[in-house]
This record gives C-alpha cells, structure tokens and sequence, in this order.
C-alpha cells in the first residue's frame, strides 16, 4: 500500500535533485576563485529556483518517504563520494566538519527555540562548555567517547543552573538570562586560570578504540575522521531530533509554544517540557562543542563569544524556525561564505545581520518552512509552503 | 582602608546609576506602548556617543572653540540623531512585526543592534579602536570636609536626572505624553479614541533613543572615551535595570538602574579583580528575577493558571 503511487518520473527527479545538490556542495568547496564562486552560486540558485517551481523537492520529500532505506543509502553513497574527492583538500574537510557540527548544535536550537519556543542566546557558550569539559577530561586522560558524553551532560547541567530563572520570567527575560549568562561566561573563560585564561587550552588528539585521529586515513588528509565522526554525531542527532518531532514529545513542545495558559488548562506540566527541551537542546549542543574543541586542537574564551551564538542563531532563523533540515543548507551558506569570499570575510557579522533582519521581514519562515504536522499516514505527504 | 576610597566609590555609583536609569527608561517606554523589547537600544546609546564625537570633531575643525557651546550643540546632534534613528527602527523594523511572534520583534532588534556595531566599527574611521572622547565638562574638584567631589561627576548626575524628569514631567502634564500613556494602557481603545497610533509609536521610540544618546553622551564624558562594543554590556545592564525594577514603571527603571549600580560598587569593593563585579551584580540580578518574575514595582500578572 505504501508503494502504490511512487511514480517512477518522481525517483528520477528526486535523485537528479540530490545530485545536483552533491555536484553543487563540492563546486561550491572547491572554487578557487572568486569568479568560478559566484558562477556557482549563481547556477545553484537558479537550479534551486528551477525545482521549486517544478516541485522537484517534494518529490524528494515523497520519495524520502516512500523508500526511506533507498534514499538514506543513496545520501552514504553521496557523501561517500563527496569525501573521496575531496580527501586531499584539509580546508574542505575541516569546513564540512565544521558546518556538520554547527549544525549538530542547531538541531539542539531547534528542540529548544523551534519546539518548546525557549530563547536560547547563549548556544556559544553551551560550546563552550562542551569544548573545555573535553579539554580537561582529554588532557586527564579519559576516554574520549566518555569525555565528549560528559561534554553534553555537563552543558545540561550548567545550562540547569539557568532553568529557575527562565521557568520563574516569560519571554524576553528567559532571553535576558540567557544573554547575561552568554556574556558571563566568557568573562568567567578569561579570569579562570585553571581553564588556560585568555589564552586557552591545547586538546590532545582524539584516539577511539585505537583509531587515532592525528594520522592520515585511506591516504587522505586526517580531518576525514573527524568529518565521519560528525557526520554520524550529527546523523544521530538528527535521527533524534526527528523522531522527537514526530513523537508525542514535540506534540507537547508545540503546544507549550503556541500557547502556555491553555496548555495548562488541557493539564500539561508547562515546568516539565521546558526543562525537557532545554536539557535535551543544551545535551546535544554540548556533544558537538566537544568534538569542535577536539578537531580545533586548541580552544580559547574567543571561540565561544555572544558573536558565536547569535550565528546559532541566525542559521536556525534562516533555515526555517523548527525545521532541522533546514538548517543544513542554512550552516552551509552562513559558515562557508565568508570563508571563501575573503572580502566579506571582515563584513560578515553586519551582512549576516542584515540578511536575519531581511529573512524576518519578507521570510519570516526561513529557507525552507516547517513542514505542517501529519497526524495520520492517510494525509498524504506533508505540505511545502503554505 | 577601603573607607578612604568610600567618597570615589560612592560618586561613581551615582553617575553609573544615572546612565543604568536613563538606559532602564528607555527600555520601560517601549515596553509600555507596544510591550516589545528592543534589544538594539545599548548599540543606540554606542551610536549616540560616536555622533556627539563626531559632531564635536566637526565643531572643531569649523574653529569653534567655546567649550560650552560644543558641548550643548554636540548633545543636541547626538539626542536628534539617534531620536530619527529610534522612530526609523520602530517605523521599518518594529511596526511591520507587529504581528509576529514576540521572538521575532526580539531578534530583529538584536540583529539591528548587532548591524549598527559592526556599521561603527567598519565605517567609523578607525573604528575598532577604543576612541578618546573629548573633556568638555570643568575638572575641577570640590570638597566637602573630606568628601571630595570632581565638578564633572555633580553635572552628570545632576543633568540626567533633570533629563529623567523632564521626561516624566513630559509623560505626567502633556498631550503626548498623554496619548502615550492611554496606549501604553489600551493601544486599541486609545485609537478609538482618535489617537494616532503610529505618530505616538514613533514619538516614543524617538524620545526613548534620544535618552539612550544622551546617556551614551554622558558615558563618553565620565569615561573620557567611547568604544564601538560598549552598547552590548549598557544595554543588558540597563535591561536588566528595567526589569528588575518592573517593566513598565518609570520610577521602577530608575531604582533599577541604581540598584545595578549599587551591587556593581559592592562588588568592586568586595572582589580584588575587577571583573568579578559585574558577575556578582548579574548573579543578583538573576537571583532577583528568580524571586519576583515581574519586578520590584508592577502590578501582578493575571494569567497564571
């Protein structure tokens, strides 16, 4: 019955989409010239505009539906591919790993700002924490499975020392914490001499179950284990993020969102999803500051700025508020534009300020829009667009 | 001992308290009429500093040379100045969000804050560097038995309460400050009552921005020195203030803004390293918020359940 209307002119579409995105993903890395860069950009935006209008991308979403086994195998093969072209390319390969991990931190975003509607300013500093646990476990000796484990926990539980407040204030005093706390924290980075001061702390390199992550792996550059890493990391989280998106947990997060009064009249502990969310969301934020710190090598107070979380921020904002897919394009552009366009490189912060303050106006539902939630299999595919 | 520094301790706090107040001010009016926060309003009070600088850069390079007239013209080019740039925020970013989620009004003024920074550090010739601003105030000094007061300090608090009242006299005994007051009570009542829901919007926006440059004016000359990253820290400082001393309530904002002040200077007194007292004072305030979600001075909110 599941299969029964997956037509084969939509397969062939929804993987000539995904292709073109591959193709698009590695131009996009390796251009070395500002020229060949825009004409990218420029292909890739009028492909982009081309199937939305052709609805290639719900056909994507149909057949990532219909054959889930098919489509998560054909993305491995894709990122598969995308690795063993890139494998010489350091630059590249960090970059990937950075957008993967950023992104990872922004699903945590999305649980909190996009579901539960909690105001999370200091995502950088939830990093941070993550990053500096891993520093002082990984230089102590512990595993680092368990070190980067007790990066996530740790943020929780730092991030619980900020739940009273923001349970007790409503909307833009949970903001007001959470900048407070943001600021805080690095004043807190740079008077600590335990955690390294201003200058910050070296991180010995990663060794899992013997798998040293210093080495060149399959003759590549050694960021290719860093980039598996987080790709499963972010794969996982991902998962999560969804299923509980999906789950009667996001019903709850949704609706303490829309409304909290009449969520309280239909009896739901308002307290208890929040805290859920913000442990989940600073949990995961954490896990990724850990593996970031590990594959930087070197962490310093600078890294985890009020600067850094509003880029959270605005990768959650402009990839669509509660849509995690959306974020990956979303940390693509943010991270990986100024990187390789150098004369924006200094201007970045006002551009990505201008652009946030653009999306919100004229897009207020980012690049891509949440998806309405499907309640039952017989509704169909879920709406694109309104 | 500690004491002999009490009189320093004890001005500062004051003039520090005055900036937090007129900053926590701002914040409490635009909570009032359209109950948005604007985040952006620590850049203004940046902002203002760099023009009042760079009006008096201009002053004097025209050969302008009296003290007193640079003075009064430079506060009235940064109040004027950042008073449009308010009502053109509220008009081009506020009013059309109107709609939106309150989250959205929230982060569009702090991306607009964040823009006017980074606008003042790249275009702002050498902007990036702390900036020398200029003693336009007497430095003489005054002393009463052994309190010594410096002249610039008494002109600084004594003028940014004058300017705190004049804005509350202004609110009290006007027209304007009427209209403001019956939409910061109903907004749409008050527009059935003919009020001009857009024009008092943006009037507010331009009163409260202006304050925000006149504090920034008033930082520029106690500290000697304006910096295009001091907006961030002032406007959560005077945030905070607002908050704590009740959304919505002048005289909240105002006790708030001393409050701040007040816990900063313990803080300073109690702490060897001076950046502790900033966490200290923050830590209080969180604790503060804990205890009284709504404030010192506001009214209960009503829907709990």
């Amino acid at each position: 019955m599941m299969h029964s209307n997956l037509k084969i002119s939509t397969i062939l579409t929804a993987v000539l989409t995904m292709g073109a995105m591959a193709v698009f993903f590695i131009s996009f890395l390796l251009a070395e010239t500002e020229i060949s860069l825009l004409i990218t950009v420029a292909l890739g935006i009028g492909f982009f505009i081309f199937a939305k209008n052709q609805s290639y991308f719900e056909n994507m979403i149909i057949f990532s539906n219909q054959r889930p086994v098919f489509f998560h195998g054909l993305i491995i093969i894709i990122i598969s591919l995308i690795l063993s072209i890139c494998k010489h390319e350091h630059f590249a390969l960090f970059m990937i790993a950075s957008v993967t991990l950023y992104a990872t931190a922004c699903f945590g975003l999305t649980l909190q700002l996009g579901y539960a509607g909690l105001t999370n300013f200091a995502g950088a500093a939830f990093l941070g924490i993550g990053g500096y646990t891993v520093a002082i476990l990984a230089n102590n000796n512990v595993p680092i499975i368990l070190s980067v484990l007790f990066g996530g926990i740790t943020a929780s539980l730092i991030g619980s020392l900020l739940i009273l407040p923001i349970l007790r204030t409503r909307g833009h005093y949970a903001a007001l914490v959470t900048i407070a706390f943001s600021l805080l924290f690095k004043t807190f980075l740079e008077l600590n001499e335990f955690l390294g001061g201003p200058q910050g702390i070296k991180i010995p390199p990663m060794n899992l179950f013997g798998w040293s992550f210093s080495e060149p792996v399959l003759g590549g550059s050694f960021y290719i284990s860093y980039v598996i890493l987080s790709l499963i990391v972010m794969g996982v989280v991902l998962g999560i993020t969804r299923l509980v998106e999906k789950s009667w947990l996001g019903l709850h997060f949704d609706s303490v969102r829309i409304d909290e009064v009449a969520s309280s009249c239909f009896g739901i502990n308002i307290a208890f999803w929040k805290i859920t969310a913000f442990t989940i969301g600073n949990f995961f934020i954490g896990i990724s500051g850990g593996i970031y710190a590990n594959m930087l090598g070197h962490i310093a107070p600078t890294n985890f700025t009020f600067g850094d979380s509003l880029i959270l921020i605005s990768i959650v904002i402009l990839g669509g508020i509660g849509n995690p897919i959306g974020v990956l394009p979303a940390a693509f552009l943010i991270l990986v534009l100024p990187e390789k366009l150098q004369f924006i490189q200094e201007y970045r912060l006002l551009l990505f300020s201008i652009l946030v303050i653009l999306v919100l106006i004229y897009r207020p539902d980012g690049l891509l829009n949440r998806p309405l939630r499907k309640f039952y299999k017989e509704w169909g595919p879920p709406f694109i667009g309104k | 001992m500690i004491l002999d520094f009490l009189d320093q301790y004890l001005v500062n706090g004051l003039v520090l308290g005055v900036i937090y107040a007129m900053v926590a001010v701002g914040f409490t009016l635009f909570f009032g009429v359209l109950n948005i926060i604007k985040f952006s309003h620590g850049d203004v009070l940046m902002a203002g500093g760099f023009a009042a600088l760079l009006a008096h850069q201009t002053l004097t390079s025209l050969g302008s040379e009296l003290t007193i007239f640079n003075l009064i013209v430079t506060i009235i080019f940064a109040v004027l100045s950042m008073g449009l740039l308010g009502a053109l925020a509220a008009r081009f970013l506020v009013l059309p969000l109107k709609a939106a989620p309150p989250l959205n009004t929230l982060l569009i003024t702090l991306m607009l804050g964040l823009a006017i920074r980074e606008a003042v550090r790249l275009f702002y010739p050498n902007g990036s560097n702390p900036k020398p601003f200029p003693r336009l105030l007497p430095d003489t000094s005054t002393t009463l038995q052994t309190f010594q007061i410096r002249t610039d300090s008494l002109i600084i608090i004594f003028g940014g309460l004058g300017a705190i009242l004049f804005l509350h006299l202004l609110i009290k005994n006007t027209r304007l400050g009427l209209a403001i007051r019956a939409i910061a009570q109903d907004s749409e009542t008050a527009r059935l009552m003919g009020i001009n829901f857009r024009k008092i919007v943006l009037g507010t926006f331009a009163l409260g921005s202006g304050l925000a440059a006149l504090a920034g004016v008033a930082n520029g000359l106690y500290y000697n020195e304006v910096n295009f990253s001091m907006g961030l820290f002032l406007g959560v400082v005077g945030f905070s203030s607002a908050v704590v001393g009740g959304l919505g309530s002048i005289l909240g904002a105002i006790i708030g803004g001393f409050l701040f002040a007040l816990l900063q200077t313990l803080g300073a007194i109690w702490f060897t390293v001076p950046a502790y007292k900033d966490v200290f004072a923050f830590i209080i305030i969180i604790v503060i918020m804990a205890c009284r979600p709504t404030g010192l001075l506001s009214e209960s909110s009503s829907d709990r359940v």
